[in-house]
């Protein structure tokens, strides 16, 4: 648990109502704490993880014999002081920073408040306890998990998404594997062979489209130079580690018996079909796949959040210029408005909060011209956040790797042949195929399979459907008995 | 030497601020479950808390994600089926 940061305790302790409560504690949600705490209001920062920073700057535990893993990041500086700002107001007993808390589910029973609901894991495995929190305002900024698309062989073990392998190497300087094929579509399988690489794993990189056609210029055009930096040393680094970019080409097969001990990958035409004849067998001791990411969205449906279509064709959720979305007080940032990155998210924080100082009648941080300046950069990232999802979509054809007995559901272990039947017999839609097969219905609640099961039933690409999920977390129902000494749901 | 917990009654060593998860891909351990039907071996998947792939039990309490649990020495963690696949 980070030093310095305030514990909420099982009982609620004081104070329980906060001006601000935000979710997440990535780019985001960190921008937007900060913020609000220089501007004076009383915050509370929640975030399921155990430390600050979210995926991007994912850190192990503050105190932790882990290296923290200074090469793997980048923008360190902003980073630092986020945190430095969130930890200050922190001691000064400003800002709860509720690390291991998850919110499992929120209400806004009146304008003007809304009531989280948190189970705090802080203490481990059956010591949850449950924390109640009130406040005026909401900050959503929950980020974003891997799209991960099936292929035979797929829930081998050794096969990680994309975002998992990383995650495994900046939080807890694990590297998976000393062979590792990256494959999928986006710039994020890049950062993702580069740490694998500076940590001496032998990496390829399988990207199934060719960015190339778009990278010529529109990435200098759209005035991004930090972008270009980042992307300048993940080239070098794996230039440096001669790790192979395959464009075009993708993981369509994972063998072992009880774990990847191999892949194939294959050529790929212009629709995503495997180019007969293509494939070649590597030998692989670990597999990072991702097909970009998908919005956290569920604490936004239960709350009544208006979603509306974005560049990447997922359902995210809709803002205005100060980040607000539809419902009164609740505002979102970061990757749950559209996925475009750490540097974008942070600025959607920042003005997320000078949204919320300036609805409670309080001068902003930022300054008026500080605000347009973060408006221009925050339209510049939207614009490449848009390039880059052209330049990376989820392949047609995909589909045609699939043979009848690739499990899609991990959890149900439902099969391709067997949601293909259910489409046969008239199945319409995610949610049709659902009832029928199971496939999404067990502990992931469809996280995994959504994508897939909906590019098999049919028309309406990946993501279109949202479902609802009430409770964000499986709770254990001693938390829900044991509550807060009040009503957990009023 | 480095602090361990208990898999099924046999040490795994972790460094303090590590999941119980990535200590065991550490370790070599890419499994530690078998699922329901088919009795397919899973381990770490999306390693951040949302695929539930990892579960294991955590000190009595069942279906616990490896991916969530901090490591700490004398964690008593054994895998559903109390074996070792
Ligand atoms: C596994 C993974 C690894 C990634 N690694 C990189 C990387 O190395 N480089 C890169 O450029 N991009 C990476 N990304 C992309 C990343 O999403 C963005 O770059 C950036 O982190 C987005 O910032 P954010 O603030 O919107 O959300 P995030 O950084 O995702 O932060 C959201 C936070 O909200 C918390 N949260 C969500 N729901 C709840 C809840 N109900 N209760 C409590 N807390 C909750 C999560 O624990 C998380 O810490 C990664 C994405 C994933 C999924
Ligand atoms: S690996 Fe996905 S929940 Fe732990």
């Amino acid at each position: 648990m980070t030093t310095g940061t305030v514990r909420a305790t099982a009982s609620g302790a004081a104070p329980d109502v906060v001006d601000l409560v935000v979710v997440g504690a990535g780019p985001a949600g960190l921008a937007a704490a900060a913020v609000a705490v220089l501007g004076g209001l009383s915050v509370a920062l929640v975030d399921a993880g155990q430390e600050l920073g979210g995926q991007f700057w994912r850190h192990p535990p503050h105190g932790s014999a882990v290296g923290d893993g200074k090469d793997l990041h980048h923008d360190l500086r902003s980073y630092r002081q986020l945190t430095a700002t969130v930890r200050d107001a922190a001691r000064s007993g400003r800002c709860r920073s509720l690390l291991g808390h998850h919110v499992w589910t929120a209400v806004h029973p009146a304008p003007g408040q809304h009531v989280l609901h948190l189970v705090d894991r802080s203490a481990g495995p059956g010591r949850e306890s449950a924390v109640r929190l009130e406040a005026r305002h909401v900050v959503l900024a929950t980020g974003a998990y891997d799209r991960p698309l099936p292929f035979p062989g797929w829930d081998l073990p050794g096969v990680y998404t994309a975002g998992g392998l990383q995650a495994l190497l900046k939080g807890a300087g694990v590297r998976a594997g000393s062979r590792v094929v990256v494959g999928g579509t986006g710039p994020f399988l890049l950062p993702v062979a580069a740490g694998l690489a500076a940590r001496g794993a032998s990496v390829v990189v399988c990207e199934a489209n060719d960015p190339r056609r778009w990278a010529g210029g529109a990435g200098a055009a759209l005035g991004l130079p930090g972008k270009l930096v980042e992307g300048a040393g993940y080239a070098a680094t794996l230039a440096r580690h001669r790790v192979p970019v395959q464009l075009r080409q993708a993981v369509t097969a994972a063998h072992g018996t009880d774990r990847v001990e191999a892949v194939t990958i294959s050529r790929l035409d212009r629709s995503g079909a495997v180019v007969a004849g293509s494939g070649r067998r590597l030998e692989a001791d670990a597999v990072g796949t991702g097909w970009g990411f998908v919005p956290q969205l569920d604490l936004a449906v239960t709350l009544g959040a208006d979603l509306v279509p974005s560049w990447g064709g997922d359902q995210v959720v809709g803002v205005d210029r100060w980040q607000r979305t539809s419902v009164p007080g609740l505002s979102a940032a970061g990757e749950v408005c559209g996925v475009g990155g750490a540097r974008l998210a942070l600025r959607e924080g920042q003005l997320a909060a000078e949204g919320v100082l300036r609805d409670l009648g309080r001068p902003g941080v930022t300054g008026d011209r500080g605000v347009v300046a973060v408006r221009r950069e925050v339209a510049r990232h939207r614009r490449f956040a848009a390039a880059m999802a052209h330049a990376h979509p989820v392949p047609a054809g995909w589909t045609g790797w699939l043979e009848d007995s690739t499990t899609v559901c991990r959890c149900e272990e439902v099969c391709a042949g067997q949601v293909r039947r259910a489409v046969a017999d008239g199945a319409v839609g995610v949610r049709q195929v659902k009832q029928l097969t199971r496939a999404g219905m067990g502990w992931c609640q469809g996280r995994m399979c959504a994508p897939a099961v909906a590019a098999l039933a049919g028309p309406g690409g990946p993501g279109t459907e949202v479902p609802e999920r009430l409770v964000a977390t499986p709770v254990p129902l001693g938390v829900l008995a044991r509550g807060t000494g009040r009503d957990p749901i009023p | 030497m480095s602090p361990s917990f208990q898999l099924d009654g046999r040490p795994v060593p972790f460094v303090p601020g590590q999941t119980v998860g990535a200590a065991l891909v550490a370790s070599g351990r890419t499994s530690w479950r078998t699922t329901r039907h088919e009795g397919r071996p899973r381990g770490i998947f999306c390693g951040i808390g949302v695929c539930f792939d990892c579960l294991l039990t955590v000190d009595g309490v069942p279906d616990q994600r490896a991916c969530q649990v901090l490591a700490r020495e004398q964690l008593d963690v054994s895998t559903p089926e109390g074996e070792n696949p």
